[in-house]
Formats: structure tokens, C-alpha cells, sequence
């Protein structure tokens, strides 16, 4: 690794150089002056680079030289589902009738993107059981704030808004959950997990009262563990009125096995860029669709789609409803891709996702547990919790595990989530890796184990062949550089 | 023998194997955990149209893409929030790359580099555009960019009040009532002298409750509003600037931050962000210094190695909902970085001249159909000072006139009427895309001269 590339763009531009051309322009030119008063005419241009093609081309290939995606190599990322992602659906949601379309041109002219909606909101409320389904939350979170607007809207409407005014939240839930209650107005009350690493029903039943509008849940949870006691969950929770949430973010594990609908919830996400294989891009686009019993319908985001006849089209009179969460009509694009993968896949193909999924978590959670604590010892659904306690007890943390396994050509599980494990490593294998790549990764991850105890200066000076080397972060935010300082 | 499906690699000898090490007889006793009552009963819990070969798929596709109208057959003069702009090849092509689309968020840094160094020359354009200190590294979309500033300025100025001008978007003032409604503030309207901000109105609404107000620039109806002017009026007050804009007219504009905004927010999706019926667009989000802590979402930051070679990371993480939970600064957690990458690759082809250049085509575009119709007798409501949209009153019932575009391959504008009181008010758009011939032929068509 001795020539990495490592300029700014800013560095390599010089005046006078371009990487595009555009058509010459016969109309004649407005000249600023005559339309603008003076102080609101750019007065210094932006300092944007200036570079020809290859110039560019080549700074973004010497850029993703240094970035790790799933065709990389193995990305155990826990929560995230970081499966394979299908190289045609990028085809497909290139097709110019899916992304050079305007979402204000008249519905008739759109009648296929319409329809593609239409039928994957058919397919979705299929996969998770409930009635009714709107694709404009662009990712999980928004899901989340959008479904507990939902449940203040039904609340109020019940003349119960000031009364209940708590959202019950497990200690081992994702960080959104008590973030996105907050933003839909409401107290975050934190329900401990018992020693099993559920939600313990006892805990629960001193949580729930009048105030409680409803309960946060992912199913599996971040521990990987099936909530066995949902029905008696959805049931304390919803004889005290509440109602329940659930998290889709750990789908990936029920696929036809089961569903929210089945399991009592109300409301529902999903991430369509984990169970449905759209990328992650580096940190989104995702898409984040929510799903909703019928009798809170009313509630969802408007607009939304209807079907008559053969004709489809949007609806907007929908008084009760929470209103707009996003722009238009949602993350088109993304949805595209997740309704080509479930044509891919069909119901039989996602009930062998997330049998595989489970059996490679399993798996893996056998291979390792002689070499790290595993503190809840039942079988795991898609993914698995360690804890690197013995290994801390010899001077090597998880932080230092995680970033070994990228020496070792796979990227780190999650670390230090969820926060009730200590020195946690969270692995999520998915069902696109095959057994050999498993293998390798237990390998590297028992290696290692083994470094920790004979070579710990392996583990903790780790990594040595990345771009660079265990990077600065306390620095990063105390004294922030958050753009380019020209010198 | 199970079905092998082509994106699953585990084989039923596979299977065998890792039974045996888990020490299970079958699957099913791994999904025992399930209870009886929630499980699936019939041989498919869910049902499903059956599973469709490569083939079948992009032909299946092809067909629904095909009932749609696209940019490759028509003309498009609808803008409204989302436009028809040149987006250089290479953008797509940067993008494909899977180091880069099939990522997650750069959470471990020393494999992210990439990604991590992309962001922050995002970042650092967005400030460069925009005239201000910090931008993030992109939100979901222009109207929740607003939202957030919304939330921003409330939370730091603890005042109760948004005012916003009825020139905002349609959909961003729906979308920041949900925010209002979710984080229980008030949100209320400002009216319009023609297609801009009423001033006097403004000015007799901005109260010692004011927590900011939002203006779009240029406005929902194409109309340069004057920021300087708006700003003049918080002067003594506690409320905050919050403005819209639309980054590729910043390249002709002055600049937000130099004209007094505190928060500038938008979409880029006129940098080569395909139209895609509305999303995945990229929303931007840009403050000075001092709210800097307040920013919602992912920011990246400059820092060093342990051998001191410059290195990035996402940085001000006590911000953010994976560390403070209830207490973070936003629930956002994905956010659009692919698109704030596409969006970079953008500017770096088009660069500083050349995005000034496509500003002024936009500009040139506009006005010369702006001034044909005019000379054709068509009234115009919009005052010249627009960037690349104005509002024309038709002759005709609007959907008359719609129709009878599509009939010669144009997408006709955003129907403004309602929101103007005025009959037949079209929103028109014209891009450096459009020719000169697709721009006379709006004209005559418009002036009802092509029936």
C-alpha cells in the first residue's frame, strides 16, 4: 500500500479546465443587471473545482480504491443487513420511464410508475400483514417519527392526545426509536431487558398506565432474540390503550415465517435497504415504508395511491390523515429496486432468505462461542451478540477487534451496540454469503482471539493495511475541520 | 432438494453441515422460538406472485416503465421543485461503482475512506454555494432539510413561531405543518403582493415569538425574493433566517450566508439527480458557525492518523441519535450520501465556470420565452426578476392546454391558479435542455397558434 491516492479535489483543479460541455445556446443572453438590483448578484464565485473528465473520473476511482462495499468483500454489519445487491434492479431503476419522470406530470402519463406502487404496497402489506401501506418515509427513521404521528393523530382523535403522552422504548432498541418519539412530541420511557435479553414483562407491566401511547419494538430485537411473549406484549400494551410499533430494521429474520400483523402490532416499518436489498449507498438512499392496521388508515401520509378500474391515481382529500412526512412521492427510485427484488424473489425465495439468514447466524454464533462470551445462549434469529469482555481482561477491545477483521479483508460487525452488552460485537451474516465465507470469517475472528491472548500488539495497533492507520476522532470533534481550509 | 435461487449460495449439503455444528436436526427447531400463534399456518405464510427469472423481470419492467411518459420523448417546461437538467454521463457512472453504492454508513473509517473524503468536498462545495461555515453530509430531501431548520430554530432561539411566505413549495409547507405537529410548535402563513412575499405583511407578523421565517429563493413561483430586505426585518428580534434554496441559481445569485440566512436548506437534485417521479433526491443542509452543534445528521470531519496522514471521520457524533438516543439532535440516521456523492462528481465536471454558465443558459432560456410570450399577448405575472421559472395566465382552462401540449410532445407547467387566485396561472420551467425549436413551439402552441 505504498501509492494511495490521496488529494482533495480542490488540490488537483487549476483555472481554466473543464470536464463537460454544453449545447450552444442560440437565444440571445439576459444580462443580470437588467433583472436583479445589484446586492443580490453574485458578487465571487463559488470556489468549485476545475478539472477535465479523467481527471474526475480517476479522483472517484482513486476514492472508492479506499471504500469497502458488499462486493468488496464480507460485511457483518449487525442491523444492517448488508446482503447482496441485485445488479439489475440498478438496470431497471435506470430504465428512463422510471427516472426521467416528473412527479408532477399528469397522472395518466404516469400510469406505471402508479401502478409499480400501487402493486408493491400490495406485496408489502403481504409481507408484514397489515391493511394498509404508504411508500413516502424515505428511510427507517422517518418511518418511525412518521408511525408515532400516527399514534398521537389516533390518540387525539379518541380525545386521549394530552393524556397519553409516553413512548415505551426498550433498552436494547435502536438509538432511532427514542430520538424519533421525541420528534413526534412525546417522553421516552426506557423499559429494561430481562436477564434473557427481552422485554421483561414485569418491567412492562409497571411501564403501562393511561399516559402510555403506545410501545417501540423490534422483533427480532437487537440482540437477535425472538420476543417469545409478544401476544402477552401486544396485549398489556394494548389493554392500557397503547399502541405497538414495530421496527423493521431485523425483518430480514421473519420473512414468511411470521408476520407484524400476526404478532399484534399496529403500525409497521420496513427497510426497504436491508430485507429488500436495495444499497445503502454509503449511508442512504434507503426507503422506509410504513404499514398500519386498518383502523388507523385515516392517519397515514397522504397522498396515496387508489386503484379503479384499470386507472390509478393520487388522493389527497384525506382530512385525518398526519399529513406530508417527504417530498412527492417517497424514494421512488429505491422502491423500484426493492419491488424487482421481491418479483425476484417471490414468497418461497423470501422464506429461504430468512431461513438462511437464520441458519448462518446460528452457525457462526457455534463456530465462535468457544472463543467469545455470548451472554444470552438461546439460538439467535438473523443475528447474534459477543462480548469481548475476556478479551478486554487481556488489553484488546472490541474497537481494536472490529478494526483487525479489516486487515483481514471484511468489514466490522457492529460495535458497542446494543449498549446493554458490554464491549459488545453485534454480527449479522445475511443469507447472500456462502459457507466458505463464513468459514473465513470465524477463522479470522478465532485468529484473532488467539492474538489477544499471545500477540495483542496485532489486535490493538490494528489496521496495518487500510489507507490509514487508526484515525484521530477525539481531535475530529474538538477542534472541527468540517470543510476545505485553502492555505 | 430446495429450489436454488441465483442471488442464495447456501446448498442443501451446506445446510447439513451447519445444522450439524449447531447441533439441530432442522431449520424449523431454530424458528421453534416463534410462537404458535404468530407463525405461518398454510404452506406460504404470505402470497406472492411466483418468483420471476432475470428475463422475465426486466421485460415485466420494461413493460410498466413503457406507460410512463419520460424526458426521452418529451419536452419538459414542469419544474416546480424538480427539473429536467444535463447531467454529465460520468456522474452515473461514478456512482455505479459499488465501493461507493453498496456501502453503509462509513461507521468505520479506516475502511471508508472514500466515501468519508467524498462527503467532505460535499460539504465544502454546499458551504462554498451557499455562503455559510457547516454543511452537513445530506439529508433525505429539500422539504426535510426545511423541516429540520425548522426544528433547529425553534430548539435554539426556544421561541413557538415559523413564519413562512406562501411563495414556499407547496410540499415543504405541508411537510414542516407534520414537523410542527410533531414537535408542537406553530407554523403560520405569510401572504403575497404578486408572485413574492408581501413585505408590509411580513414585517407586521415578525413578533418577539418569532423563531424564524423561511423564504425560498428564488421562490416557489420563480421570483427572486430580497433576502437583505427580509432580514432587515428581524433585525431586533431573537428569529432566525431560514432560507430555501435552489443551488444551481447560486451560482448566478448572492449568496445566502452574505445576504444575512442563518440556515440555508434545499435539494441538488439539479446536479445531475435524475428526476425519478420525485426521489431519491439530496437534501442539503448549511449554517453558520454558531448552530454548528445543532445540525442535524452525519458530518464529516478533517483529522489525522496515528502516523499523522490526513484522514476523515464522521465527527460531532454527540449530536446524533446512535450516541444520545432521546437526546440527539434529530432521529435522522440514513441520510442520501450516494446522491451527495453524485452531486459532487456534478460540480466536479461542471466546476466553477461551467456551473455560472448553465445558470446563465437557464436565465437566457427563460426569459426569451418569457418575453415571446409576452409579445404574443400572453399575460405574465411574474416581475423580471426570475432565474428560470415564471408564471404566465393561459388564455385557456389549464387542462385544455395540457392536453394539447402532450398532444405535441410537451410536459406542460405546474398549475399555479389556486395559489395565486388568479384563472389559468402556469408555473413554466425552462433548462439549458430545452431548444430553441421545443421553446417556440411551447410559445405558438401556448399562444394558440398551433390548433
Amino acid at each position: 500500500m505504498t501509492a494511495v491516492y490521496n488529494d482533495l479535489l480542490f488540490e488537483i483543479s487549476r483555472p481554466g479546465r473543464k470536464g463537460y460541455s454544453l449545447p450552444e445556446s442560440s437565444v440571445e443572453k439576459t444580462a443580470l443587471t437588467d433583472v436583479l438590483p445589484e446586492h443580490l448578484i453574485r458578487e465571487e464565485a463559488a470556489e468549485l473545482p476545475e478539472l477535465s473528465e479523467l481527471q474526475v473520473m480517476r479522483h472517484y476511482t482513486g476514492l472508492s480504491n479506499k471504500n469497502f462495499g458488499i462486493e468488496t468483500g464480507f460485511y457483518p454489519l449487525g442491523s444492517c443487513t448488508m446482503k447482496y445487491n441485485p445488479k439489475v434492479n440498478e438496470d431497471i431503476a435506470r430504465y428512463s420511464g422510471f427516472a426521467q419522470i416528473h412527479p408532477f406530470q399528469p397522472a395518466k402519463t404516469a400510469q406505471g410508475a402508479l401502478e409499480l406502487m400501487y402493486r408493491l404496497e400490495e406485496n408489502l402489506k403481504e409481507v408484514t400483514g397489515m391493511d394498509a401501506i404508504s411508500l413516502q418515509p424515505a428511510a427507517g427513521a422517518q418511518g418511525e417519527w412518521a408511525g408515532l404521528l400516527i399514534f398521537k393523530a389516533y390518540h387525539e382523535a379518541n380525545g386521549e392526545g394530552e393524556q397519553r403522552r409516553k413512548i415505551l422504548v426498550p433498552d436494547s432498541a435502536h438509538g432511532t426509536n427514542p430520538a424519533s418519539a421525541v420528534v413526534a412530541g412525546y417522553d421516552v420511557v426506557e423499559i429494561k431487558s430481562n436477564e434473557q435479553g427481552r422485554v421483561g414483562i414485569d418491567a412492562l407491566k409497571a411501564a403501562v398506565g393511561p399516559d402510555t401511547a403506545g410501545l417501540m419494538l423490534t422483533n427480532p430485537n437487537t440482540l437477535g432474540l425472538f420476543e417469545v411473549d409478544i401476544v402477552e406484549i401486544a396485549e398489556i400494551v394494548h389493554e392500557a390503550g397503547g399502541l405497538l410499533y414495530y421496527d423493521g430494521a431485523n425483518a430480514n429474520a421473519i420473512l414468511g415465517k411470521s408476520t407484524p400483523g400476526e404478532m399484534g402490532f399496529d403500525v409497521v416499518h420496513l427497510n426497504l435497504h436491508k430485507s429488500f436489498s436495495t444499497p445503502h449507498g454509503g449511508g442512504g438512499p434507503g426507503s422506509g415504508p410504513i404499514g398500519v392496521k386498518d383502523y388507523l388508515k385515516a392517519f397515514m401520509p397522504s397522498p396515496r395511491i387508489e386503484k379503479e378500474g384499470d386507472t390509478y391515481r393520487v388522493t389527497t382529500d384525506h382530512p385525518q390523515s398526519i399529513g406530508r412526512v417527504k417530498g412527492y412521492f417517497g424514494n421512488f427510485g429505491v422502491n423500484v429496486r426493492a419491488y424487482a427484488y421481491i418479483r425476484s424473489m417471490g414468497a418461497e425465495g423470501l422464506q429461504q432468505v430468512s431461513e438462511d439468514a437464520v441458519l448462518h447466524a446460528n452457525y457462526l454464533k457455534a463456530r465462535l462461542e468457544p472463543y467469545y462470551d455470548t451472554p444470552y445462549s438461546s439460538h439467535c434469529k438473523h443475528e447474534f451478540v459477543l462480548s469481548g469482555v475476556r478479551q478486554k481482561k487481556l488489553g484488546v477491545r472490541t474497537l481494536d477487534i472490529a478494526k483487525r477483521l479489516l486487515d483481514y479483508g471484511f468489514y466490522a460487525p457492529t460495535v458497542y451496540f446494543p449498549l446493554i452488552v458490554e464491549e459488545c460485537l453485534m454480527i449479522e451474516p445475511t443469507e447472500t454469503e456462502a459457507k466458505e465465507q463464513l468459514d473465513a470469517f470465524a477463522d479470522a475472528m478465532i485468529e484473532i482471539a488467539e492474538d489477544a491472548e499471545k500477540n495483542p500488539d496485532t489486535v490493538t495497533g490494528a489496521p496495518f493495511t487500510k489507507a490509514v492507520k487508526r484515525l484521530d476522532e477525539v481531535t475530529a470533534a474538538r477542534k472541527p475541520v468540517v470543510t476545505y481550509q485553502r492555505s | 432438494m430446495t429450489n436454488q435461487h441465483r442471488y442464495l449460495p447456501t446448498t442443501d449439503q451446506d445446510r447439513k453441515e451447519m445444522l450439524e455444528t449447531i447441533g439441530v436436526s432442522s431449520i424449523k427447531d431454530l424458528f421453534s422460538d416463534i410462537p404458535e400463534s404468530t407463525r405461518a399456518t398454510k404452506d406460504k405464510a404470505i402470497d406472492l406472485e411466483d418468483a420471476l427469472s432475470e428475463q422475465a423481470l426486466t421485460r415485466y419492467m420494461k413493460e410498466l416503465a413503457a406507460k410512463n411518459t419520460t424526458t426521452e420523448s418529451h419536452a419538459y417546461f414542469l419544474g416546480a421543485g424538480v427539473y429536467d437538467h444535463y447531467s454529465p454521463s460520468i456522474v452515473n457512472h461514478v456512482l455505479l461503482r459499488s465501493e461507493f453504492m453498496t456501502a453503509y454508513t462509513p461507521y468505520q473509517p479506516e475502511a471508508s475512506q472514500g466515501e468519508l473524503q467524498a462527503l467532505f468536498e460535499f460539504q465544502t462545495m454546499m458551504c462554498e454555494l451557499t455562503g455559510m461555515d457547516v454543511a452537513n453530509s445530506s439529508l433525505y430531501d429539500g422539504f426535510t432539510s426545511l423541516g429540520e431548520a425548522c426544528n433547529l430554530a425553534t430548539s435554539a432561539t426556544k421561541k413557538q413561531n415559523v413564519l413562512y411566505s406562501k411563495a414556499l413549495h407547496p410540499q415543504a409547507k405541508e411537510v414542516i405543518h407534520t414537523y410542527a405537529y410533531g414537535m408542537e410548535y406553530s407554523v403560520k402563513e405569510v401572504g403575497l403582493n404578486g408572485t413574492r412575499t408581501d413585505m408590509d405583511e411580513l414585517k407586521s407578523a415578525i413578533d418577539e415569538d418569532t423563531a424564524a421565517v423561511i423564504i425560498q429563493y428564488p421562490n416557489f413561483f420563480g421570483t427572486i425574493e430580497d433576502l437583505k430586505e427580509i432580514k432587515s426585518l428581524l433585525e431586533d428580534t431573537k428569529g432566525i433566517l431560514i432560507v430555501m434554496a435552489n443551488p444551481l441559481a447560486l451560482a448566478l445569485l448572492e449568496a445566502p450566508g452574505k445576504l444575512g440566512a442563518d440556515i440555508v436548506v434545499g435539494d441538488t437534485q439539479p446536479f445531475g439527480i435524475p428526476m425519478s417521479f420525485g426521489g431519491p433526491h439530496c437534501g442539503y443542509f448549511a449554517v453558520k458557525k454558531k448552530y454548528m452543534r445543532k445540525v442535524p445528521s452525519r458530518i464529516v470531519g478533517q483529522t489525522t492518523d496515528k502516523d499523522g496522514k490526513r484522514g476523515f471521520v464522521m465527527t460531532l457524533q454527540t449530536r446524533e441519535q446512535h450516541i444520545r438516543r432521546e437526546k440527539a439532535t434529530s432521529n435522522m440516521s440514513s441520510n442520501q450520501a450516494l446522491l451527495a456523492l453524485g452531486t459532487s462528481v456534478f460540480l466536479a465536471a461542471v466546476g466553477k465556470v461551467g456551473l455560472q454558465e448553465m445558470a446563465q443558459q437557464n436565465l437566457n432560456h427563460a426569459h426569451y420565452v418569457k418575453k415571446e410570450l409576452a409579445d404574443k399577448g400572453l399575460t405574465v405575472l411574474s416581475d423580471n426578476d426570475f432565474f428560470n421559472e415564471f408564471v404566465v395566465k393561459l388564455d385557456r382552462p389549464f387542462n385544455e392546454v395540457t392536453d394539447q401540449l402532450l398532444d405535441h410532445h410537451i410536459v406542460g407547467g405546474f398549475d399555479v391558479s389556486e395559489a395565486l387566485n388568479e384563472e389559468h396561472a402556469m408555473l413554466l420551467c425552462v433548462t439549458e435542455k430545452r431548444t430553441k425549436e421545443e421553446m417556440d413551439q411551447l410559445v405558438s402552441l401556448l399562444a394558440g397558434e398551433g390548433k
